[in-house]
């Protein structure tokens, strides 16, 4: 085993092992838990900024573990996944330190902070996918790791929800692995790192190819909330904060979405999608998620499932900028939007924990004048929604200014169209909450108000959302840096030569 | 000449010989019956372990016992497939010797009825002993007519097994199931009387050379086929099954549905796809599929609508055991031993996560002193591990990978795809669903926080109780990973080179 | 040759006798019985194999070893068979011997 193998294998086992260990734990060893869960995230960023820089000046990093004729195990370290795996371990760890501060005290921490580690580590495996079977390996393996976080209340409302959940995740995988399966009996198997299979298969195949690209889609659109497939996010809003967050920033939608970008510029490829012209497709179901999205956020009291549709609306930016493969810049602003809605979304989802743990609102119509009771979080709420709606110079006009140039420059007039209204749409519904936040008087007393002490909420709850926020100003203000999500990127898209 | 050593073929008559003694020394002595079992059991495993040994080093061999050529004297043989079912059993039996020391020793501290159950596991284990010969005899024998009295010694030892528990409701299951494995033996022996007297030969080797066209041959096929059918309980011959497995013992319920069944599915498929190959017929293929397809989609519908868990795991095996029978249509598009690699994988993970899943329904039963599937709350926090060992195992029946049953829907669904016939994909996909279905149904009521209402409370389980079902069903979700080892050795049984070492004990 | 086929047609013939009682009665001791005729039928096939006219030749002992290790195995089943049935009167409420149900509810626990 080479020192690329032993990485692959550390970033994985950095948080595996921790969450094996915090099984076994019993459940009054509260420091020592957080002990090894912040060991194992540090541990955790440190090795994938190795593997950063690794992959940068151009070292190979791969693992094959063949299975049976035509199916291996591959682990692969590219740029793409270098890209998703920062994201999700820095996210990691602040999901952590903000979940430690929330389940103070609440039973049953030791499975929570398990499959939390567990989680972390499939989602990692889904980033360092090299092919089509290891991806499916840890996208089912998602399924099960978020499954308990999902019920981890234990009440009737949570099991329904984790059924629903279950039933999408895993009907989206069912079909996931016939058209991987179908997909492989055609062109043979497909390694991520060849940028797309031989488009000699297209004459004699040419719809069954693009049936099945359909298929890997509705696949991987299940967790990436492609309308009508969305049904179970809003649902799994009963899971507490951290897990939403996880679920909508770091692992679950991320993973969707993520399928969607290896299928389009590495399973297929860029030349190959054009030919069959199931493009239009995409950027239609796209386009529907966007609006649809956001117009049920607009009808939503409860702060949670419109944040939850909020997310419907801008995970699809990235299937957007993926429907436009042959604009390098449209490319940009989708992939960098990965990065971008992960930061913004968690931000947000923390505020609103922030909320319900200190004053338990969970209402946007109890939330009047409630910044001046908590400040700063709702100065990262604002920064956050700011950057949703695409105001400069937050990372979230980043995003939305190289779909509109990649839309300008393939000649896509609707899709300003779309990214005007979008934008509209998402003022809409979230400036009345900052309205009624900063400037609406209080009305009687808040409805569970639980904590009294020096700062408006227990730091630990309080930290992350600041960290995320000023990332949310800060990377927008110094995209074009050397080192910043843009920049990585755009070293990405260099390597497709698009 | 040595009689045992590392190459001689002799070591092959160890599996069948020695869990017989063991399970006669043990209905004598009545005393420290679980050393004798746990040391043949270890024994047993060994001893496999050795012979798999073998089949890698020198391929497969053939033992005369006492110099006997056929086709009057005993002939046993090994190749890849009957090895890995060997092991399968061996592996599986250890898990389940474990198991049941730690479910008699928890039911004997039951002072309200130690006496019975002390006596139950008096019987428990010369019967397990008798079935594991018998089991180990199936896989190794290699004449039609020696396979019949190993299907007989399993069906005697599995009915009687599965009568101990005493209950009414168990008494009446076994007598069901005794006249079932009766008929399906009655069924078989007419069949061997066919072969009989259009071939003058039993054994196995013979046969398939001679296995000719003709419509005596095609009408033992078919009584063969019947009768092994009866055993195997597939749809619409499955209605002893259910009853039968979900009344017994715990570690009863193990055995019979991760191992006995097996025994003759094994058969069967031998049978069809070695021994009399020639005269199957696509039809006849296409007929198997479909009824495997009818079992896995109703049983799995039936495990849904079950209130109680056993019941709902026994229902589970029905269905399972219909992906076996839907690698039959496929078995024209794939090469040699991709068919028995499908099957094999299927057998192996089923063994391994089925016996977790008997377990750790056991073990619940034992906790909660019931098993309805409606108030099993809260037992996540009582029985951490079972519970785990519960959902990996459930895991590994969906087929999600890195599990052996992924490899093997893997295979099922390329072939029929690469043949066209993507039905069976709809099919294996939509069990797969169901399968998710039932698992979870059970596994949420797992996670429902309760305060304090967790049935009667009684004494902690034992480590014995917990421990073998997560190591099995841990097993069976990282088979897929193991995968190359299976195939390497399956692939040392391919039929050109059996290579005859005659001589055996001389 | 008639003798082989006689012996055999009335082998097939019992086998179906048994195979239908089998199915048709619900009574323990019958399918009991039923199991046996089944099995004697199929002895009396393997016998009438083994079958050659005097001076033909040697009898085949195959079937004959066959059919002694049939009968041990078919001793031993029917009477653990009838040792299980035993235990089913015993428990609930079915006479063996007379077919008449001793008291109502056992449809029920028939299940």
């Amino acid at each position: 085993m080479n020192s690329g193998q032993l990485l692959l294998v550390s970033i994985l086992l950095s948080s595996f092992i921790p969450g094996i260990i915090i099984f076994c734990l019993p459940e009054e060893k509260h420091r020592l838990r957080t002990f090894l869960n912040l060991c194992g995230s540090i541990v955790k960023i440190s090795l994938v900024l190795l593997l950063n820089v690794g992959i940068y000046y151009g070292h190979l990093f791969e693992i094959r573990i063949p299975l049976i004729p035509g199916v291996e195990i591959l682990l692969n370290g590219d740029p793409l996944s270098a890209l998703f795996a920062t994201l999700s371990s820095v996210l990691w760890l602040l999901t952590t330190i903000y979940a430690v501060g929330y389940l103070e005290g609440s039973p049953n921490r030791s499975h929570f902070f398990g499959y939390f580690s567990l989680c972390v580590t499939v989602t990692i495996g889904i980033a360092l996918a090299g092919n089509l079977v290891t991806f499916l390996l840890f996208y089912e393996m998602l399924t099960l790791t978020t499954y308990p976080l999902v019920i981890h209340r234990g009440t009737e409302k949570s099991l329904r929800a984790g059924r629903n959940y279950l039933i999408y995740a895993f009907g989206g995988g069912a079909v996931f692995l016939v058209a991987v399966v179908w997909l492989q009996s055609i062109v043979g198997p497909v390694d991520f790192s060849a940028a797309g299979f031989s488009s000699s298969y297209l004459d004699s195949n040419g719809t069954v190819l693009a049936l099945i690209f359909v298929l890997l889609i509705i696949g991987v659109g299940v967790k990436a909330a492609l309308v009508p497939l969305h049904g179970w996010l809003p649902q799994a809003m009963v899971a507490p904060a951290p897990v939403s967050a996880l679920l909508h920033a770091v692992a679950v939608v991320k993973a969707g979405a993520f399928g969607i970008i290896r299928i389009v510029l590495d399973v297929y490829g860029a030349q190959n999608l054009l030919l069959l012209g199931v493009l239009p497709l995409l950027a239609g179901a796209a386009t529907i998620t966007i609006l649809y999205g956001s117009i049920r956020a607009l009808q939503q009291d409860d702060l949670k499932r419109r944040l939850a549709f909020s997310t419907i609306s801008q995970v699809s930016y990235i299937a957007l900028g993926m429907s436009m493969v042959d604009q390098p810049l449209a490319v940009i602003g989708g992939l960098v939007h990965l990065v971008h809605q992960g930061v913004m979304k968690i931000t947000l989802f923390f505020c609103a924990g922030n909320l319900a743990e200190t004053l338990g609102i969970h209402r946007i119509s109890e939330m009047n004048g409630v910044a001046r009771r908590m400040p700063l979080t709702m100065a990262a709420f604002t920064v956050a929604a700011l950057g949703m709606i695409g105001i400069p110079p937050t990372i979230g006009f980043v995003s939305k200014w190289y779909l509109g140039l990649g839309g300008l420059a393939g000649g896509n007039w609707w899709l300003l169209l779309v990214l005007v209204v979008s934008s509209l749409l998402n003022g809409w519904y979230f400036l009345p909450i900052l309205i009624r936040a900063w400037f609406a008087e209080q009305q009687g007393a808040w409805p569970d108000e639980m904590y009294s002490g020096r700062f408006e909420t227990r730091l630990m709850l309080l930290v992350p959302p600041l960290i995320t926020a000023f990332v949310v100003l800060i990377a927008g203000l110094v995209a074009n840096a050397q080192i910043s999500p843009l920049a990585w990127v755009r070293f990405i898209v260099r390597g497709y030569s698009l | 000449m040595i009689l045992f050593a590392a190459d001689t073929p002799s070591w092959m008559i160890v599996p069948v010989a020695l869990p017989l003694i063991a399970g006669l020394f043990c209905f004598l002595l009545s005393r420290r019956t679980f050393v004798i079992a746990l040391l043949a059991v270890l024994a047993n495993l060994f001893v496999v372990c050795l012979l798999v040994r073998q089949l890698l080093l020198f391929g497969p061999m053939r033992c005369q016992i006492g110099g006997w050529q056929p086709p009057l004297g005993i002939s046993l043989r090994t190749d890849g497939p009957a090895l890995l079912m060997l092991l399968m059993t061996a592996v599986t039996g250890l898990a389940v010797t474990l198991y049941a020391r730690g479910y008699f020793s928890y039911r004997i501290s039951d002072p309200l009825r130690a006496g019975r159950h002390r006596q139950q596991q008096r019987y428990f284990w010369p019967l397990w002993l008798l079935l594991l010969a018998g089991l180990n005899g199936l896989f190794l024998a290699s004449d039609i007519f020696n396979l019949y009295v190993t299907l007989e010694i399993i069906g005697i030892s599995a009915a009687s097994l599965a009568a101990l528990s005493g209950k009414p409701a168990s008494q009446r299951a076994s007598f069901r199931y005794l006249l079932v494995s009766l008929l399906g033996s009655i069924t078989y022996l007419l069949g061997i009387v066919f072969v009989y007297r259009s071939c003058g030969v039993l054994d196995l080797d013979l046969l398939r050379d001679l296995a000719g066209n003709g419509s005596a041959m095609r009408a033992a096929l078919a009584l063969l086929s019947v009768g092994l059918l009866l055993k195997t309980a597939l749809v619409p011959l499955h209605f002893w099954l259910p009853p039968a497995h979900a009344n017994a013992l715990a570690p009863v319920s193990v055995i019979l549905s991760a191992l006995v069944v097996k025994g003759s599915f094994y058969l069967l498929f031998r049978f069809w796809f070695e021994v009399f190959a020639p005269i199957v017929t696509t039809a006849a293929l296409n007929f198997m599929g479909t009824l495997g397809a009818i079992a896995i989609l109703w049983g799995a519908m039936q495990a849904i609508r079950q209130h109680r868990l056993k019941l709902m795991v026994a229902y589970s095996t029905v269905s399972q055991l219909g992906y076996l029978f839907v690698a039959f249509p496929l078995s024209r598009v794939v090469e040699g031993t991709h068919i028995w690699s499908i099957v094999i994988f299927m057998a192996l993970t089923h063994a391994c996560a089925k016996s977790a899943m008997f377990m750790a329904a056991g073990s619940v039963y034992l906790h909660l002193g019931h098993d309805r599937i409606k108030d099993l709350d809260g037992v996540r926090s009582s029985l951490p591990v079972t519970v785990f060992a519960y959902g990996i195992a459930g895991v590994s029946l969906m087929g999600l990978p890195p599990s052996g049953a992924f490899i093997a829907k893997w295979m099922l669904l390329s072939a029929s795809f690469a043949s066209a016939q993507w039905w069976w994909a709809l099919v294996i996909m939509t069990g797969s669903l169901l399968a998710m279905v039932y698992v979870f149904r059970v596994m949420s009521r797992f996670f429902v926080n309760s305060e304090g209402s967790s049935g009667k409370q009684t004494v902690a389980l034992s480590p014995l109780l917990e421990w073998p079902a997560l190591i099995l069903a841990l097993i069976a979700l990282f088979l897929g990973l193991l995968a190359p080892w299976p195939l390497r050795i399956l692939s040392q049984g391919s039929i050109g080179l059996v290579q005859i070492l005659s001589g055996g004990m001389v | 040759m008639i003798t082989t086929l006689l012996y055999s047609l009335t082998g097939l013939i019992l086998f179906g006798m048994g195979f239908f009682t089998l199915i048709v009665h619900s009574h323990p001791l019958r399918k009991i019985l039923a199991v046996n005729v089944m099995a004697t039928g199929v002895f009396l096939i393997l016998i009438a194999t083994a079958y050659i006219p005097l001076g033909q030749g040697e009898v085949d002992p195959v079937p004959h070893a066959m059919v002694l290790t049939g009968i041990v195995v078919s001793v031993s089943v029917t009477a653990l068979a009838l040792i299980l049935a035993c235990r089913v009167q015993e428990t609930s409420n079915v006479d063996l011997l007379r077919e008449r149900k001793r008291s109502q509810g056992t449809k029920e626990s028939r299940r």
